[in-house]
C-alpha cells in the first residue's frame, strides 16, 4: 500500500519533470540546439502564473490566469530566439549552451527583483482536496498533472507528426541548409518552436507550483529534466515523459528503501548507466543515413 | 610586419619565434616574481586567487578550448583535488607528495569517467559531466570519514624543508610557491601543443572524421585530454583548498563550473593566454562591482547591495555579450587589434570574418 502511495506521488511527480524534459527535446528537435535554460523558464512561468492569479497581486480567475501566464512565456520564448538566440546562429552548439546558461541567470535574478526570494505559493482551486480509493489517497493536484501532461504530450505528438509547422521544424532540425532550399523559414520556425516550448515550460510551472511552495531556485529542477530527457533519448517526445516518469518514481522509492544520499543521485545513476549501456536513449532517435 | 628566417626545423615548432616573444614571457614572470615587493597583502591575496583561477581555467582549456569537448562539471575536478590534497595531509603526507597526487587522483578519476563520456558527443558529454558533478557533490557528504562530510575540511598550511607557507601567515611564500605551480603548468602545456599529443588534440576538435582519417585514435586523445585536463584542475582544486583553508562541498558549487566555462570563453577558447585573461577579468569584476557599489552609495545613496544576485546579472550579461559579438574573446580582440595595428592601412574588416555553419542533425549518421 505504501510502495503505491509512493509510486503514485512519483508519477505525479515525475510528470512535471517530463514536461521540462518536453520543453527541452521540442527545442532539440526543431533546432538541433539545447536550452539551459529550460528549468528558468518553468520558473519564470510559474512566477508569472503566480503573479496573475495569486490575490495580493492581479488575483485573476485561475484557468485565465494560467492562460495569459502561458501566452506572456510565450512571448518570452519567441523573445529569446528573435533577439539573442538568432543571433549566434550558425555558431557551434557549445555557444548555445553557455549562452542559454547565462539566460538562465538573467531569469533567475529577474523573477528573484519582482516575486523576492522568499517561497510563495500558487493559489490553485484543487489544493488540499484529494481522492480515497481504499487506503490510498490521490491529490487533485496529482490527478490533474497526470492528465494535463498525458493530453499535452499526445498534443505535441500529434504535432511534430502531423502539422506543417511540426513538420518542418523537423526537417529544419535535420538538415538546414536543405530545408532553406525547400522553402522551410528555418529563422522563423525556429523562433514559434521556442515559444512553443516557453507555453510547455509555464505549464510544467504550473503543475509544479500546485504541489508546493516556489522559490527562484527551482530552476534547478532542469538537471534532473536532463537527465529525464537522456534517459528517454534525446530527441523522442514520449522518451522524455517516460523519462521523467521513471525518474520521479525512482527517487521518493530509493528515499524509503535505501540509504541515506542514494536517492538524490538516482536520477544521475541512471543516466549515466543508461548512456554507458544505451548512449542514444531508450528510445533512440539515430537513423543509419541512407546513401 | 615582421619575417622570420628559418634556417632549422626546430625553428617551426619553437614556443617563440624570436627572441623579442621570449623576452616579453620573461619580463612577465619577473614582475610577477617581485610582485608581494610591489602591492599590498590584500592585492596579493587576489594576485593568488586570480593564479589559481588561471590554472583551473587551463584545465577547462586542454578540453574545450583545444578538443573541443564541453564540460558543466569540472567543479568535481576541482573538489576531488581539493579534498585528496587535505585528506592526504591531515594523515601526515607531506604537500610535496599529496599535491601531485591530489592531481594525479582527479586526472585518474577524470580518464576513467572518460573512457564512456568520450563516446558521446557534444551536448551528450555536457549533461554527463553535469550529472558527474552532483554524483561527486552527494558522495562527498556520504563519505563523512574522509572529507568530513557538511561540516567541512582543515586544509593544514604547507611547510616545505622547514620553510613555512601557510596562507595567511606568510602570503608571500604562498603567492610564490602558486606562481611556480602556475608557470610550471604553462610551461608544459605550451609544450604539449608542439607535441604530435597536443596536434591530435587540435585535430580532434578540427574535424573527427579528418583526424581518423590521419591515423588518430580519437577516443584514446579524448579520453587523455579529458584526463589531462582533470589533473590539472585538480592542482588548482588543491591550491584552492589552501588558499581558503577551511571548506566544505558547497565550495565547490555548481556556479564554480560555470565560473570556470566563462574564464575559458571570455578570455578566449583555444588560446592559453585566454585562459589568464578570463581568470583576470573573473577575479576583478566582483572587486570593481564592490567599489563602485561602495561609491554609489556614499556619493548618491543609491544602495545596490540591497538588490540580491546583482554580481551574477553582471557576469551574465557580460558573458551574452562576449557570446554574440566576440566569440574569440578577450584574447581573439587583442590579436585583431594587434594585427590591425600591424597591417595599419591595410587591414579589412572581412578579414576576421566568421564562417557561418549550417547545422545538421546528430541523430542521423
Amino acid at each position: 500500500m505504501e510502495l503505491i502511495q509512493l509510486i503514485i506521488g512519483g508519477v505525479a511527480t515525475g510528470c512535471v519533470y517530463g514536461l521540462v524534459a518536453l520543453g527541452f527535446v521540442l527545442i532539440y528537435k526543431a533546432t538541433e540546439g539545447v536550452n539551459f535554460a529550460q528549468g528558468d523558464m518553468m520558473m519564470l512561468g510559474a512566477f508569472v502564473a503566480l503573479g496573475l492569479v495569486n490575490a495580493d497581486y492581479w488575483a485573476l480567475p485561475f484557468i485565465p490566469g494560467v492562460i495569459l501566464a502561458a501566452a506572456i512565456m510565450g512571448g518570452v520564448g519567441y523573445g529569446v530566439d528573435r533577439f539573442v538566440v538568432r543571433q549566434i546562429f550558425g555558431q557551434p552548439q557549445f555557444a548555445l549552451v553557455i549562452l542559454t546558461i547565462a539566460m538562465g541567470f538573467v531569469f533567475r535574478f529577474a523573477a528573484g527583483a519582482i516575486w523576492g526570494f522568499t517561497p510563495l505559493v500558487l493559489e490553485t482551486p484543487f489544493a488540499g482536496k484529494s481522492l480515497h480509493f481504499g487506503g490510498v489517497i490521490i491529490g487533485y493536484e496529482d490527478l490533474v498533472t497526470i492528465i494535463v501532461t498525458g493530453l499535452l504530450t499526445l498534443g505535441l505528438w500529434l504535432f511534430f507528426q502531423y502539422t506543417r509547422i511540426g513538420l518542418a521544424a523537423q526537417a529544419a532540425s535535420q538538415n538546414q541548409m536543405a530545408a532553406y532550399i525547400v522553402g522551410v523559414p528555418v529563422r522563423r520556425i525556429n523562433s514559434t518552436i521556442w515559444a512553443l516550448s516557453g507555453v510547455v515550460s509555464t505549464i510544467a510551472g504550473v503543475l509544479y507550483a500546485s504541489k508546493g511552495a516556489i522559490d527562484p531556485n527551482i530552476g534547478l529542477l532542469g538537471i534532473k529534466a536532463f537527465a529525464a530527457a537522456v534517459i528517454g533519448g534525446f530527441g523522442s517526445l514520449p522518451g522524455a515523459l517516460l523519462g521523467g516518469i521513471l525518474i520521479g518514481v525512482v527517487e521518493p522509492v530509493a528515499a524509503r528503501y535505501l540509504p541515506g544520499g542514494i536517492s538524490q543521485m538516482s536520477p544521475y545513476i541512471i543516466m549515466l548507466a543508461v548512456l554507458v549501456t544505451r548512449p542514444n536513449g531508450l528510445f533512440a532517435q539515430i537513423y543509419a543515413k541512407k546513401v | 610586419m615582421k619575417v622570420i628566417f628559418k634556417t632549422s626545423y626546430d625553428n617551426d615548432i619553437d614556443l617563440h619565434e624570436d627572441w623579442w616573444a621570449r623576452g616579453k614571457i620573461i619580463a612577465l614572470v619577473a614582475v610577477m616574481a617581485v610582485l608581494p615587493f610591489l602591492v599590498g597583502e590584500y592585492y596579493l591575496a587576489e594576485a593568488t586567487n586570480t593564479l589559481i583561477w588561471s590554472l583551473a581555467g587551463m584545465g577547462l582549456m586542454v578540453l574545450v578550448g583545444h578538443t573541443g569537448q564541453a564540460s558543466l562539471g569540472h567543479a568535481a575536478f576541482m573538489a576531488i583535488g581539493a579534498y585528496t590534497d587535505a585528506a592526504l595531509m591531515n594523515i601526515g603526507v607531506p604537500w610535496v607528495v599529496a599535491f601531485p597526487l591530489a592531481g594525479l587522483a582527479a586526472g585518474l578519476f577524470g580518464a576513467l569517467v572518460a573512457i564512456p563520456a568520450v563516446r558521446m558527443s557534444g551536448i551528450y558529454l555536457a549533461i554527463a559531466t553535469l550529472a558527474l558533478f552532483v554524483i561527486v557533490e552527494e558522495m562527498i557528504i556520504i563519505l563523512e570519514p574522509i572529507t568530513g562530510g557538511v561540516g567541512g575540511i582543515f586544509a593544514p598550511s604547507i611547510t616545505i624543508a622547514g620553510v613555512d607557507f601557510d596562507r595567511y601567515a606568510s602570503l608571500n611564500n604562498f603567492y610564490w610557491l602558486c606562481l611556480g605551480c602556475v608557470v610550471l603548468v604553462t610551461w608544459l602545456y605550451a609544450n604539449l601543443l608542439r607535441s604530435p599529443t597536443g596536434r591530435s588534440f587540435l585535430a580532434v576538435r578540427d574535424s573527427e572524421v579528418s583526424a581518423r582519417a590521419l591515423g588518430i585514435n580519437v577516443t584514446r586523445t579524448r579520453a587523455l585530454a579529458f584526463g589531462l585536463s582533470c589533473a590539472m584542475t585538480g592542482l588548482a582544486g588543491a591550491l584552492m583548498g589552501h588558499y581558503i583553508s577551511f571548506f566544505n562541498y558547497e565550495l565547490f558549487s555548481v556556479f564554480i563550473s560555470i565560473n570556470l566555462l566563462l574564464v575559458v570563453t571570455i578570455g578566449g577558447l583555444g588560446f592559453i593566454q585566454g585562459a589568464f585573461f578570463g581568470a583576470i577579468l573573473i577575479t576583478a569584476v566582483p572587486q570593481l562591482i564592490a567599489i563602485l557599489r561602495d561609491g554609489l552609495n556614499s556619493t548618491t545613496g543609491i544602495d545596490l547591495g540591497s538588490i540580491p544576485g546583482l554580481d551574477t546579472l553582471i557576469f551574465s550579461a557580460i558573458l551574452v555579450g562576449f557570446i554574440i559579438y566576440e566569440p574569440a574573446g578577450l584574447y581573439g580582440r587583442w590579436l585583431k587589434l594587434r594585427v590591425w595595428f600591424q597591417l595599419f592601412p591595410l587591414a579589412r574588416r572581412d578579414m576576421f570574418r566568421r564562417q557561418k555553419t549550417y547545422l545538421k542533425t546528430e541523430r542521423m549518421r
